[in-house]
């Protein structure tokens, strides 16, 4: 896929790696920035269609075909609790290797567009600020600023760590 | 490049045999017990035998006799490969016609060695 | 040239753990008193590959151990010990505890030193008393003769047998290994050659005399005519001798070794068993395959490439008038994958006496412990399951069978009263029915007895004080959770767990268990299970757009629905008229929160389907094609989903979901309990 050979020519772009430098692959959401591990990302899809599980929350959209695994995709706009939009050409999803409860499960991420690819210097990392009840904030590794532009680091395994957040959700 | 009938009713000590041969550069024909192996001497000529004593079907001396009696093997250097370390079985052996036989356990280097002895 | 040994050793443990069921099984088997040598000799057989194998391989504990075994073994196959029960039991522990020394071996754990000593002596005790031949010590004896010369000359005459070329041996060898250890000249006598109207180039006429300077003692040139011993007559004689007053060498190198050994025994003592991790999660994950069925396999791959070349030859290059031809292709292509399916599944079959091997065992201990007398019989022993079905099933089948032997089949007097023969016979069956393997574990016992089921099922509140149930109802009782019915609880059974987690494992499996029981003429436990769980066959079913599978096995019809037979109950439970029984009726969308084609019940059709022995009936808007599919775990990646067994790819590489008719009815149950949920009306 293209985007496969952008995600490479992206990652060469920044061989020059620091002693304590993490790489990221970065992506669009609403207009914000945000960072995953790059070396949890198992691949960049286009969004086709996924097959509904029933009884589930919104935000989980179903479950495709990966070569012949079923995987789970989450729709990242929904799971935020960010407005719902039309899935347009540069709609992604990423597929990424989640630990979380001792068990690795493949999941794969609705994004708006892919971004870039950061070598980020783990001391030039800061740790996300109190925000209070307002917003849960378990899922946010750090923030950093890149060309004066704030880009959140997401801690992919907690994203999805209650059993509410992929789970299924009791009858109402 | 020199063939050895490796005949072994064990699955990890026909590996283990094969793999060590196979690594010294000879040909393997692996069998699992003396009909299989009887049957894969037969029409073709091989440079050794090699075989375990203790089989089901047919046992390694049973083996030795029945190859002898082929034109091809009258002369092909034949070992044992036992653990019994009475006299009985390599004499029962001897007279089957075998050539030698190797004690087990034996390892790798012990079993190439005696095997270049034998067949240079 | 250094070969890593490690890389056979998972070969090992597999033959090893295979030849202890042959040696559990063959030892079951014999005769006391008059064994069948044959017998013996395959238990001899495998005690002497595992010895041969843990000797090669470095597990030198396992080898002594082993080593004793056979030696018993060894006299019982000469005819030189009697087979006594007692020789045969202790054989029987040795197998466990050689298994368990194996596991731990394999799993790179401590031995249990002190039972595999204590283990030994036993055998050794036994080996010592009694038979004659019992000069039982492991280790081949190095002849003792050694006389250790420096700077000698040895003298050797070499007059080979004319027959010795027929053992395959040839002089060459021995000079080529004389002359490694010295200098060596030798004097050929050529004699003995007829003339050459009787020569026989078959035979072997030359003799040598050898001189051979060299260090060496008697005993390496020895062991170099080892072989030919008999075949030759050889005379080894010292020809310049320096006597060497010194103690021979080698006997010291012995006293320093045997202390060495004596050291390392102290130094292991403290370390007691530790058997912490147990490799329990770890099912077995290998799985060893006849060669035929894969040379079929690779037939069927071969036949592949063919059809798969012949299309894209034709794609290269085609024509309208190749479309006969495409399909044809095709439909090979389709034969040639499905044919390939099929042997690919079977590879995971295995025949189930995998699983059965362990009762002969089990039901000989079990009845000794509770002094009944029990026959075991079986049959079907060859039929073939899935691997995976086969690890599953294992636990719940011998819970059934512990349960028939302690609360089925009675005491012998109390059988003997009931005017039943004394001994008891527990029977297991196993048989393949439609594309079910049907398990059958019958006893001749007392029967369930029904009214201590009654009466304990009303005092656990499992049913109410005058509720009438049909008998089989009453006999899946014994299914439910915490109910146990045994008189005493003993250490076999009757914990009050256990039937209704063997209840659940078989359905785990996709499975049903069914009671036949008589009182006083005794019981059966039918247990249907499918030969695979990786393979289902499938009725495709439509709600609005989404596809979902019901297992076919499961189906028993599909009908159109008559409204005439639709009624409510209190306005909310749906009940069809099948005939002459209500069956309750599920809607698929409302159950999913989808959004169907159709609500009305006329626009739709009915799956009646069999869910936990009770029909129900299924509300789904069309009937698609049927299918075999290939399970797929959900849980993989995400979880458990209500009323959803598993996930397929479909044809069109979507995935589609399998429906599991026991949570759905669960799911069913549930909702109604909640408030009924407003519809969205027809979208059709």
């Amino acid at each position: 896929m293209e985007i496969d050979n952008q995600l490479d020519t992206l990652s060469m772009m920044n061989s020059d790696l620091g002693e304590n430098a993490e790489q990221f692959l970065s992506f669009f959401l609403a207009g914000e920035e945000y960072g995953v591990d790059i070396l949890r990302v198992q691949e960049i899809k286009c969004w086709d269609s996924a097959t509904e599980i029933p009884n589930s929350p919104d935000y989980l959209k179903g479950v495709i075909n990966l070569r012949g695994i079923i995987v789970p995709v989450v729709d990242l706009r929904l799971r935020f609790g960010l407005k719902e939009i039309d899935y347009t050409e540069t709609t992604v999803v990423i597929v990424l290797r989640v630990e979380n409860a001792d068990k690795e499960r493949t999941i794969g991420f609705i994004v708006d567009a892919v971004s870039d690819v950061y070598s980020i210097e783990s001391d030039l990392l800061q740790a996300p600020p109190e925000m209070g009840d307002a917003i849960d904030l378990d899922f946010v590794r750090g923030l950093t600023a890149i060309n004066d532009n704030m880009v959140v680091l997401l801690d992919i395994d907690h994203l999805v760590d209650t059993e509410e957040s992929v789970g299924n959700q009791s009858l109402h | 490049m020199a063939s050895i009938l490796a005949v072994d009713d064990s699955a990890s000590m026909r590996q283990m045999v094969s793999f060590t041969l196979k690594g010294a550069g000879y040909e393997v024909i692996e069998a699992v017990d003396g009909v299989d192996a009887l049957n894969k001497a037969k029409g073709k000529t091989v440079n050794m035998v090699l075989t375990d004593v203790n089989m089901p079907n047919m046992d390694g001396i049973t083996l030795i006799q029945e190859l002898r009696k082929l034109p091809n093997y009258k002369f092909t250097p034949m070992l044992m490969l036992t653990t019994e370390s009475s006299g009985d079985k390599k004499a029962q052996g001897k007279s089957a016609g075998a050539t030698g036989w190797l004690v087990k356990p034996f390892n790798p280097d012990q079993l190439l060695g005696t095997i270049k002895k034998v067949i240079g | 040239m250094s070969i890593d040994m490690s890389q056979f050793h998972q070969v090992f443990f597999e033959e090893s753990f295979e030849g202890l069921d042959i040696m559990e099984t063959g030892l079951m088997d014999l005769d006391l008193g008059a064994a069948d040598t044959e017998e013996i000799n395959t238990i001899f057989r495998a005690a002497h590959s595992i010895k041969g194998g843990a000797g090669t391989f470095g597990f030198t504990d396992v080898a002594s151990f082993t080593h004793v075994m056979e030696t018993l073994l060894d006299e019982m196959r000469d005819g030189t010990r009697e087979v006594t029960r007692k020789a045969v039991d202790l054989l029987l522990v040795s197998v466990d505890c050689l298994r368990e020394m194996l596991s731990a071996v394999d799993a790179e754990e401590e031995i249990d030193q002190d039972r595999t000593k204590k283990l030994q002596n036993d055998l050794e005790t036994i080996l010592a008393e009694g038979s004659e031949a019992s000069e039982n010590t492991a280790v081949v004896v190095e002849s003792g003769t050694e006389n250790v010369v420096s700077g000698g000359v040895w003298s050797i005459s070499f007059r080979p047998h004319s027959h010795l070329f027929k053992t395959g041996n040839d002089p060459v060898r021995m000079f080529r290994e004389l002359e490694l250890l010295g200098e060596l000249t030798s004097k050929v006598e050529t004699s003995k050659i007829p003339p050459f109207s009787e020569f026989d180039p078959e035979e072997s006429y030359l003799s040598w005399e050898i001189s051979l300077k060299s260090d060496c003692s008697e005993a390496e040139i020895q062991e170099i005519f080892e072989w030919v011993d008999e075949d030759c007559d050889l005379k080894i004689i010292q020809a310049a001798a320096d006597k060497n007053e010194e103690p021979p060498q080698s006997l010291v190198v012995e006293a320093s070794k045997a202390e060495v050994v004596t050291k390392a025994v102290v130094e292991k003592v403290p370390a007691i068993k530790k058997k912490t991790a147990k490799n329990t999660g770890n099912e077995s994950s290998s799985i060893r395959v006849g060669t035929d069925k894969i040379d079929a396999l690779i037939n069927m791959v071969g036949e592949l490439v063919i059809t798969q070349s012949m299309l894209s030859q034709m794609s290269e290059n085609f024509k309208i008038e190749d479309i006969e031809r495409l399909k044809d292709g095709i439909d090979q292509l389709e034969r040639n994958t499905r044919e390939m399916q099929e042997n690919v599944m079977q590879i995971r079959m295995l025949p189930i006496s995998f699983s059965f091997n362990r009762f002969p065992r089990l039901v000989r201990d079990l009845a000794s412990t509770l002094g009944k007398n029990i026959e075991l019989k079986m049959s079907g022993e060859q039929t073939e399951l899935d691997k995976t079905v086969m690890e599953k099933i294992g636990d719940p089948l011998v819970h059934l069978v512990r349960n028939s032997l302690d609360h089925g089949i009675e005491m012998p007097d109390v059988r003997k009263a009931a005017g039943k023969p004394e001994i008891g016979i527990l029977q297991l069956n196993a048989f393949h029915e439609g594309g079910n393997i049907v398990i059958e574990i019958i006893d001749d016992g007392a029967g369930l007895n029904k009214e201590r089921i009654l009466s304990k099922a009303r005092e656990n509140g499992l049913i109410g004080e005058n509720e009438v149930l049909p008998d089989e109802k009453i006999h899946e009782l014994i299914f439910a959770p915490g109910f146990s019915t045994a008189a005493v609880v003993s250490d076999v059974s009757g914990r009050g767990v256990g039937m209704d987690v063997v209840m659940r494992n078989i359905r785990d499996l996709g499975g049903v268990v069914e009671i036949k029981s008589e009182e006083g003429v005794g019981s059966t436990f039918t247990i249907r299970l499918p030969l695979t769980l990786a393979i289902l066959d499938g009725q495709l079913i439509r709600v609005g757009e989404h596809v979902y599978i019901i297992p076919l096995i499961s189906i028993i019809e599909s009908l159109q629905i008559e409204l005439e037979n639709c009624n409510k109950v209190a306005g909310k439970a749906e009940l069809y008229k099948l005939r002459d029984e209500y069956i309750s009726v599920m809607r698929l969308h409302e159950l999913f929160n989808v959004i169907p084609n159709s609500t009305q019940l006329d626009n739709g059709l009915l799956v009646v389907a069999e869910s936990e022995g009770q029909k129900v009936g299924l509300f789904v808007d069309d009937l698609m094609a049927q299918q075999q599919v290939v399970i797929k775990s959900l849980e993989t990646n995400y979880q458990k989903v209500d009323g959803i067994s598993g996930a397929t790819i479909l044809g069109d590489g979507t995935v589609a979901m399998i429906l599991d008719l026991p949570g759905l009815a669960a799911l069913s149950r549930k909702k109604q309990k909640t408030k009924p949920r407003i519809l969205e009306e027809a979208v059709a």
